[in-house]
């Protein structure tokens, strides 16, 4: 039988719509998530993740509501679906200002392109460095004992 | 100068313990209408933008960048920037413009542009728009579920308790960082025995958070704040860059976040840059959309007391809910923070967005009382349940609360209290002794908890991060432990959280976890007769609240087998002889189908005391009965008509009596007592006694009687009913009967 076509304007939710398009991670059934199956560690604890192709399906359906911005993100998250927990708030905090020198935030871009396939968000941090550049928050080289604490907003 | 003593008790009122200063432009002291904001423009050549709100490239901050290169839609914004600012929000007004066309015209408008737009609305024609402009159809509303002594076994009854009375989301927090993790387990399992569905959040730092999102403790996250200048966003140790990427991991995690801004941050941090206020916040709203988030919380949120210190404070509040929406963001719209010492004003400012609406009325309802708010207080808390769930009913609102039993919400306290027991036993945690959970079933607050191990507790709420407990394992220890509904409802969020779903705008789960965003439940506000309305199941949920009683149950005492008084109707009443008589007409249900007054006097007790103030006097008394009338001045007048002396007293069921002098007019009198409920039975001898005295000629003396301003307020529904009884026993062709009264 030939598989359904995909209608971002029609297969919303997709938990109740089109399950059948929903998949773990590692390939998991949506409908294979149940209780028994979990008890039995027949899934283990770490399987339960959404996939990048889930994420991209939720993308046209923002996107085939007008939200543009949205659909973007679910397409950063779903490169970042591949790319370890530690390693992604490493990238977030290299983000963060005078975090990172030029040539670390380039680095990391090259590294999540070519390890992750994660081109948007390569493209995204090139972006973030020239801005960076222009606006002088970069970290300067060889300045040691600075430390930015978090500041607690009240 | 002499004190007027009015003066001096305004000065003491709640009210004026708030803070109210002047405008100061120039340090950003303003709400929305500061000389120094820029004037709307764009100038775009080949693609590019060379110049925003007066502004050239060159001097372009990170905030202006992100803004041109994610939020503005320069297709939109050509036409956009050259429609006329009272033009376009007359368009937001408009029953006749979709929400959709709104929001196309929006996303090609500049700050400043969006800022003189919303100028032109006052604060009622706000309230319409956001009616219209926010995005999910049902609105819905948040809880803070925290205590002081961050107990768990609390945290999970609290949490239960505020599921059931219909929270769509849970957000709690910490005291000390390290007991993230337990506040998030024991939130996650009270939550989902109260009530499948409600997402659930513990707000804490980044990495924190990020992590016990990705453990599935947690299912939405709100801390990405943002600032609307580039030095304070710096102070805040972001860039909308970083905020933007965090947003897509916590996407990549199956974690619905939103945003955190609002008015008067810039500002206090220092760094407004002579910026009105809200002009910021567009820049901070823009940045959020541009960042791919479904939504905000903003309302000013933690800095609520700067705005309103100045004038337009609750407009530009309001305001700034509405430009979200105009960008298409979910809104949970603020009333979080304690914003006034007084009431009224805090209730004031709720309406503007309870009665249009919005996705979220609060973003932090305090569940619990103020005192254990680790958020800093609580506009609303516990305490004031009962005020919110009557403003709903009042208005016919949908507030986001429904009214509970008491009975319901001790059951489920137990239930959640029991399996967090359960889950801690099997966890190898802390022992929850059996006196915890009894007293945390019915606390008012963690003041009173039994003493736990902190150290203990802490410790193992960092054993949750090491060793990767997940909602997973909560689940199959929960199913395994015979807590199977909450298993389920705990599993079927990490299932979720596969399907994200409830990654779009405006997202909450019903019961059985169907979502509810904008995409399949859109606001199709467009005038009267559209959008959401209350009816039906939920119309009847939210007006059956449990004070409200049957009105048929609600009267009085009834006849009983040994009445205290028997009426025996002997002849047709003839105008009396006796000059020294007072003629005592009694009402049509008087005795009979009623036997004591409104606050519960027996009919034969408030007879005896009036007969008995007449004869002090030495002045007969006749009794008759009154047909024709229920009305207490018309049953004084026609008794009166009957009377030797010419005076007669007039006493309805309820009690209200007056003494009528046959010459005077039927709504003229005497004496009127018409406060039944203020009336003692010292003071119906009082009256029998000046009946008495008006029938010999002598002064009467002042009845003395009790005043209570709140007297018509308490009994109003029950002098309706009462009246109701007396007026069925009007017959208009009986005439006045004479009685003769038995008191076994």
């Amino acid at each position: 039988m030939k598989e359904k076509k995909f209608d971002p304007r029609r297969d919303y939710p997709l938990a109740s719509q089109r399950p059948d398009l929903v998949k773990t991670v590692s390939g998991l059934d949506f409908s294979e998530i149940s209780l028994e199956n979990v008890s039995s560690g027949k899934i283990p604890p770490n399987e339960i993740r959404i996939s990048p192709e889930t994420l991209e399906y939720q993308a046209r359906i923002a996107e085939a509501h007008g939200r543009f911005q949205l659909a973007t993100n679910f397409r950063r998250a779903a490169e970042l679906t591949r790319v370890p927990d530690e390693e992604v708030l490493k990238i977030y905090n290299a983000l963060r200002p005078h975090q990172a020198t030029k040539e670390d935030l380039i680095a990391i871009a090259k590294d999540i392109e070519k390890k992750y396939k994660a081109k948007i968000n390569a493209r995204f941090i090139r972006e973030a460095i020239k801005v960076y550049e222009r606006r002088d928050l970069l970290k300067k080289e060889q300045r040691v004992g600075e430390n930015h604490g978090t500041i607690q907003t009240i | 100068m002499a004190r007027s003593k009015r003066f001096e008790l305004l000065a003491q009122r709640e009210v004026n313990k708030d803070s109210f200063i002047h405008e100061w432009p120039e340090v950003g002291l303003v709400n929305m209408e500061s000389p120094f904001d820029p004037k709307p423009s764009l100038v775009v050549e080949k693609g590019i933008v060379k110049e925003m709100d007066g502004k050239k490239r060159k001097d372009f901050d990170i905030i202006d960048y992100f803004i041109i290169h994610h939020c503005l839609d320069l297709k939109q914004a050509q036409k956009g920037m050259e429609m006329d600012s009272l033009r376009i929000a007359r368009k937001v007004l408009d029953i006749d413009i979709s929400r959709k066309g709104v929001i196309k015209i929006f996303s090609g408008l500049t700050p400043a542009k969006i800022l003189e737009v919303v100028k032109h609305l006052d604060t009622v024609e706000m309230m319409m728009a956001l009616r219209k402009m926010r995005a999910r159809k049902t609105p819905a509303n948040q809880a803070h579920v925290t205590n002081r002594r961050e107990n768990p076994v609390l945290l999970a009854a609290d949490a239960a308790e505020a599921a059931l009375r219909g929270f769509a989301e849970e957000e709690t927090t910490v005291a000390v960082p390290r007991s993230a993790a337990m506040n998030a387990l024991a939130v996650l399992v009270g939550s989902q025995t109260g009530r499948g569905g409600v997402l659930t959040q513990c707000a804490v730092e980044e990495a924190l958070n990020l992590k016990l999102g990705m453990l599935g403790l947690t299912t939405y996250s709100e801390t990405l704040s943002v600032y609307g200048t580039e030095s304070t966003f710096k102070d805040g140790d972001d860039t909308p860059w970083s905020k933007a990427f965090l947003a897509s991991a916590y996407a990549s995690r199956g974690t619905k976040i939103r945003f955190s801004s609002g008015t008067g941050s810039e500002v206090l941090m220092g760094n407004s840059e002579g910026r009105s206020m809200l002009y910021l916040e567009i820049r901070c709203l823009m940045c959020i959309k541009g960042a791919g988030s479904q939504g905000v919380q903003n309302g000013s949120i933690s800095c609520i007391a700067l705005p309103l210190s100045l004038p337009g404070g609750g407009r530009t509040v309001l305001a700034e809910n509405l430009i979200a929406t105009l960008l298409d963001l979910e809104v949970a719209s603020g009333n979080d923070a304690m914003s006034s010492h007084s009431d009224m004003r805090k209730t004031a400012k709720l309406m503007t967005q309870f009665l249009p609406g919005t996705d979220f009325i609060t973003s932090g309802y305090s569940s619990m009382p103020r005192r254990d708010n680790l958020f800093g207080g609580g506009n609303f808390d516990s305490e004031d349940y009962d005020d919110y769930l009557i403003l709903q009913r009042d208005f016919l609102v949908n507030g986001g609360i429904v009214p509970v039993e008491e009975e319901d919400v001790i059951r489920i306290r137990k239930k959640a209290a029991k399996a967090i027991q359960a889950l801690f036993k099997e966890l190898g945690f802390p022992p929850i002794t059996d006196e915890e959970i009894e007293v945390a079933v019915t606390v008012h607050w963690s003041q009173d908890m039994p003493e736990r191990n902190r150290v203990e507790d802490l410790k193992a709420s960092e054993r949750i991060l090491k060793e990767n407990i997940t909602g997973l394992d909560v689940a199959r220890a929960l199913s395994k432990l015979g807590y199977q509904d909450i298993a389920e409802r705990i599993l079927e969020i990490q299932k979720q959280r596969v399907a994200g779903d409830h990654l779009q705008t405006s997202a909450i789960f019903d019961a059985d976890f169907h979502v509810l965003s904008a995409i399949n439940d859109p606001n199709d506000y467009q005038g009267p007769g559209t959008g959401y309305r209350l009816a039906g199941e939920i119309r009847r949920r939210l007006t059956d609240i449990p004070q409200a009683k049957d009105p048929r149950q609600i009267a009085t005492r009834f006849l009983t087998e040994e009445p205290e008084m028997l009426i025996e109707e002997i002849g047709e009443a003839v105008i009396g002889t006796d000059k020294n008589e007072v003629v005592i007409g009694l009402g049509p249900a008087f005795g009979t189908v009623l036997v004591e007054t409104i606050i519960g006097l027996p009919h034969a007790e408030v007879l005896k005391e009036v007969l008995r103030g007449i004869e002090e006097e030495r002045v007969t008394a006749r009794l008759i009965k009154i047909y024709e009338t229920s009305d207490c001045a018309f049953i004084g007048h026609k008794a009166a008509q009957l009377s030797g002396s010419g005076i007669a007293l007039g006493i309805q069921s309820k009690g209200t009596t007056v003494i009528h002098q046959k010459d005077l007019s039927p709504l003229n009198n005497l004496e009127l007592l018409s406060q039944a409920s203020n009336l003692t039975i010292e003071t119906y001898r009082a009256i029998g006694r000046n009946a008495a005295r008006y029938v010999k000629g002598e002064p009467p003396f002042p009845v003395p009687t009790v005043i209570d301003n709140m007297a018509r307020l308490k009994y109003i529904v029950k002098t309706t009913l009462m009246h109701m009884k007396e007026t069925e026993q009007v017959d208009p062709n009986k005439s006045p009967q004479e009685v003769r009264v038995k008191f076994p």
